[in-house]
């Protein structure tokens, strides 16, 4: 029961939280995203750790043709519940001195948003899980649409489109593994067993059209190109829904959907995936280091971080995607904390561009910590907990192919190499005429900072609470998917 | 059966109300009389029964006419303003009225003569209501490009017909499949001919591709009621015309008309949605619009399965709401704005939330995106299409919908993110209430779409 109260109560709120008009809306949106937590964090002091699925809810919804609204959690839902629930309040918490035209809407869709999202986390049913997927994709154009900057009509569509495109053909991936299952249900494990059943060549097309749906999400190079536009325009706390969880989506498509319907296929093409994902490591960091716009560069290093993500979970062992739930989590925070930073010195300075910023640090001390620690867990520097992750998946990668791993582990050189050079820039040297007055932080801003540091600390020191949720499913996951490809 | 009657009596009621002078109060009559027809419909639910071998009221028959009866009445709240308008006398009621008996004997023939009384009964009151703006040249050339074009299409589906009597000596459907049966792969070469005429003639009545030409003229030339009640009303009927012929009784002669017919669905498809992007008038960019939504179900006809059936149902619900609801808010922003560019649609959000929320969800179930209803209705359509293995016909179709979003987003787009000097418009009580109606059922068939999809 307690799944259906995580999917439903935000959505509760968010149909609430339109009747409230004016300033009020935020402290109200905050109060139900901090209870939406507060119930996660029930889930996991419920969770047994095992392999098992959890809190199981099954109840047919269009019977005739096996769909059924069944959803559950084992230790990977879990965390990426958890990794929502706690984003989301820090997100809202973000915007508390926004002054958004219609506010009342745009924390309704945010709210909305959550809804779809933790229904994707959670859903056990391959028509369930579309739905949510779709569901998702709605609130996050609106709100591109409605709040973000210049441009964002033929931005927002692009994105909106390219994303559309993948999950129809997740659709049609889908609806091909129905038709070949023995028992004409949506059910996972009747999915599974129909994709399972296929050889090699078909598991292939059921691949495919999975992949490119998680590979746009994600996304993964080439199917990025929608990303930097999309995170340089949409509002603030947008790109930190976009970045911090939506991705997420992708990469729990193919722990959860990809690896277990078509090992075949993922064995077969997994090299290429693999390639790809690590030449949009190296061909990502690149470009974020010439870039002069502070938004769009964390925008091009989160493509670098989850293309190692990428290639990490089709690499296929425990290392692999034990590294991808713990980056997952990390990146989220991290690249909430870094858009948040980013929001901060345009609110104070009115410019995002790196060049023409310096000094900061002279100004504003405090301010200057902080942002070095989000920075460093950002390049994974041993204790912060971009370390682990990172380790495990380049580890998980090197026994895959050393080659590969090398070319991976370039992301953690060129991720120190732009976002220290624009620290270097923004924060060190003499103040200028952009930096001769920097506002102090407010108290909002202290909390959130606050947070997600002590976040990246407590994590990078002591990761083992969130290793022990997922581990069970995780190494329960790589034996089944090892067994089915005769490893 | 019971709703044949009751609808040609509430038409000759319509027709007398002129003499009467009762005029006032035939708008409520009718809709009431509607909604009276819609209940007593259902009683014939599960009783199967034959009418002088002419008609069968079987549960095909019911769920479609009830659709048909659910949309008129949905329309005739949309229309108000039409019946308002001065040209319009009594004549419109019985009009529409009659029309839709037509629609009632195109879903329950099981007699070729039946099917032809039952399209012309249709399409001679349409020939007259697109006409209906009597002082408005495009009007008149609408309903002119109507006539001559349905009355040359009707000449293919008479000389199909006779070929197919001419070979089978019977008008019987039960009849002609029993003939194709026991012939068993040899029928003759007419019944061939005369098939596929007949196929061309009902391709037409749903304008498929390459007989779609008349669809776009006619649509924006007639008035935006009657363009509704065509792309609704008239589709639905054509479509349960269709099936009830090729689904059931050409079946067995299946290899003749398929492969012609994937042909058909695919340049719909496509044909339809790239025409549809480079429209500016809003009102013929639906009417691409509604021809790619021929295309979707033509797909669910070559299937021919188990599935055929019912999703051509819902899907001709989906549609027809999410149709009535985009003709709706179409049809009052274009008259208070002075025309029906995109352009006037911005700022529809701020101005008048109702009618842009209600343009939204239309738009998106028309588009296919969940959790609407129209997002079902193509996923039961792709279900059965891929059941019977035309998974290549399900791609194109996917790279339809896609297209499909970017002409239906380009009206969200302008509603919600453009600019508009433009004051609000007022919407009537029933308008209110209509939109109201249209966005919870889109909602709740693409939430709970059992009910619908176990009736057949």
């Amino acid at each position: 029961m307690i799944t259906l109260l995580l999917i439903f109560f935000p959505l509760v709120a968010a149909l609430l939280l339109l009747m409230v008009k004016g300033e009020q809306v935020k402290k109200i949106a905050l109060g139900a995203a901090v209870v939406e937590f507060i119930i996660s964090i029930a889930a996991v002091a419920q969770f047994r750790h095992n392999a098992d699925t959890q809190f199981v809810f099954n109840m047919p919804w269009i019977k005739s043709l096996g769909i059924s609204f069944h959803v559950g959690m084992d230790g990977i839902s879990l965390l990426l519940v958890l990794l929502t629930t706690f984003l989301v309040p820090v997100i809202i918490l973000t915007s508390f001195r926004k002054a958004y035209k219609n506010p009342t809407a745009f924390y309704s869709l945010i709210l909305a948003m959550q809804f779809a999202l933790i229904g994707v986390f959670v859903s056990l049913d391959g028509f369930l899980f579309y739905v949510f997927w779709e569901l998702a994709l709605i609130p996050i154009y609106f709100i591109c649409l409605l709040w973000g900057g210049e441009d964002r009509a033929r931005i927002t569509f692009k994105f909106f489109v390219y994303t559309l495109a993948g999950s129809l053909l997740m659709l049609a991936g889908l609806i091909y593994l129905y038709q070949n299952s023995a028992a004409h249900t949506f059910d996972i494990a009747n999915l599974y067993a129909a994709g399972q059943n296929m050889d090699v060549l078909h598991q292939g097309y059921v691949f495919w059209a999975m992949f490119m749906a998680f590979a746009i999400k994600m996304p993964v190079f080439p199917f990025h190109t929608w990303q930097p536009d999309t995170y340089t325009t949409a509002p603030t706390q947008g790109t930190m829904m976009l970045s911090g969880i939506m991705l997420k989506m992708g990469v729990y498509g193919v722990i959860r959907w990809l690896l277990p319907l078509a090992p075949l296929g993922v064995e077969h093409w997994a090299h290429l995936a693999i390639t790809l994902a690590v030449i949009g490591i190296v061909y990502t960091s690149c470009i974020a280091i010439v870039q002069k716009d502070f938004k769009r560069l964390i925008a091009y290093s989160s493509i670098a971080h989850v293309g190692l993500i990428a290639a990490g979970i089709l690499a296929g062992n425990v290392q692999g995607v034990q590294g991808a739930m713990i980056q997952m989590i990390s990146h989220g925070v991290n690249v909430v904390g870094l858009f948040f930073i980013v929001d901060m010195l345009q609110s104070r300075l009115g410019t995002r561009d790196i060049s023409s910023m310096g000094g900061i640090r002279n100004l504003n001390p405090q301010f200057a910590v902080l942002f070095l620690i989000v920075l460093l867990g950002s390049v994974a520097l041993p204790l912060t907990n971009g370390f682990i992750g990172e380790f495990l998946l380049i580890n998980g990668v090197y026994q895959y192919n050393a080659w590969l791993a090398a070319f991976a582990g370039l992301t953690v050189i060129l991720g120190a190499v732009y976002m220290l050079r624009s620290y270097q820039s923004i924060m060190l040297g003499e103040t200028n005429a952009v930096t001769a007055v920097f506002p102090p932080l407010e108290g909002y801003e202290k909390a959130v900072l606050v947070i997600i540091c002590a976040a990246i600390i407590v994590f990078g020191v002591y990761p083992k609470p969130l290793l022990d949720i997922a581990e069970p499913s995780v190494i329960k996951l790589v034996d089944s998917f090892r067994a089915a490809t005769g490893k | 059966m019971t709703a044949l009657i009751l609808l040609s009596a509430l038409g000759v009621i319509a027709l007398l109300a002129e003499i009467f002078s009762f005029k006032k109060l035939l708008y409520p009559v009718v809709i009431l009389g509607l909604i009276t027809t819609f209940v007593l419909n259902l009683v014939d639910w599960n009783t199967d029964k034959l009418w002088y071998g002419m008609m069968r009221y079987d549960n095909f028959a019911v769920a479609f006419s009830s659709v048909l009866i659910g949309i008129t009445t949905l329309w005739f709240i949309m229309a108000e303003n039409f019946f308002k308008e001065e040209s319009s006398l009594t004549d419109h009621f019985a009009l529409i009225l009659f029309a839709l008996v037509g629609g009632i004997v195109m879903v329950s023939y099981t007699n070729m003569t039946m099917l032809f009384l039952g399209i012309e009964i249709l399409s001679i009151p349409m020939y007259v209501l697109a006409a209906s703006k009597k002082e408005d040249v495009s009007s008149n050339e609408a309903g002119f490009k109507y006539l001559i074009l349905g009355a040359f299409s009707t000449g293919f589906l008479l000389f199909g017909i006779a070929l197919i009597y001419g070979s089978t000596a019977s008008f019987d459907l039960p009849v002609i499949a029993d003939f194709i049966t026991s012939h068993n792969g040899a029928v003759p070469g007419m019944f061939y001919i005369g098939i596929l005429l007949i196929l061309v003639a009902m391709v037409f009545k749903v304008s498929a591709v390459p007989f779609h030409f008349w669809a776009p003229d006619v649509y924006q030339g007639a008035p935006t009621s009657v363009t509704a009640f065509m792309a609704t009303i008239v589709k639905t009927a054509a479509f349960a015309a269709f099936l009830r012929l090729f689904a059931s009784t050409f079946a067995g002669a299946g290899s003749v008309w398929i492969d012609v017919l994937w042909v058909i669905a695919a340049l719909t498809l496509l044909v339809g949605n790239i025409t549809a992007v480079v429209q500016t008038s809003t009102k013929r960019m639906l009417a691409y619009s509604s021809i790619a939504h021929a295309g979707y179900m033509l797909l669910a006809l070559i299937a021919l399965n188990s599935f055929t059936q019912s999703s051509v149902l819902f899907y001709s619900l989906a549609y027809s709401i999410g149709s009535i609801a985009s003709f709706g808010v179409l049809g009052i922003v274009a008259t208070s704005r002075g025309n029906d560019t995109t352009d006037a649609f911005n700022g529809l959000a701020k101005t008048n939330p109702l009618l842009a929320v209600a343009m939204t969800v239309a738009l998106l179930s028309l588009a296919g995106i969940p959790p609407t209803a129209g997002f079902f209705a193509k996923y039961y359509i792709f279900t059965a299409a891929f059941a019977s293995g035309y998974g290549w016909l399900v791609l194109i179709a996917i790279l339809a919908s896609l297209i499909g979003v970017y002409y239906y987003f380009r009206i969200i787009i302008a509603m919600f993110f453009k600019e508009s000097t433009e004051a609000a418009i007022e919407v009537t009580a029933n308008h209110k209430l209509l939109f109201i109606l249209t966005i919870v059922l889109t909602i709740a068939l693409g939430l709970f779409p059992d009910f619908i999809i176990r009736l057949l």
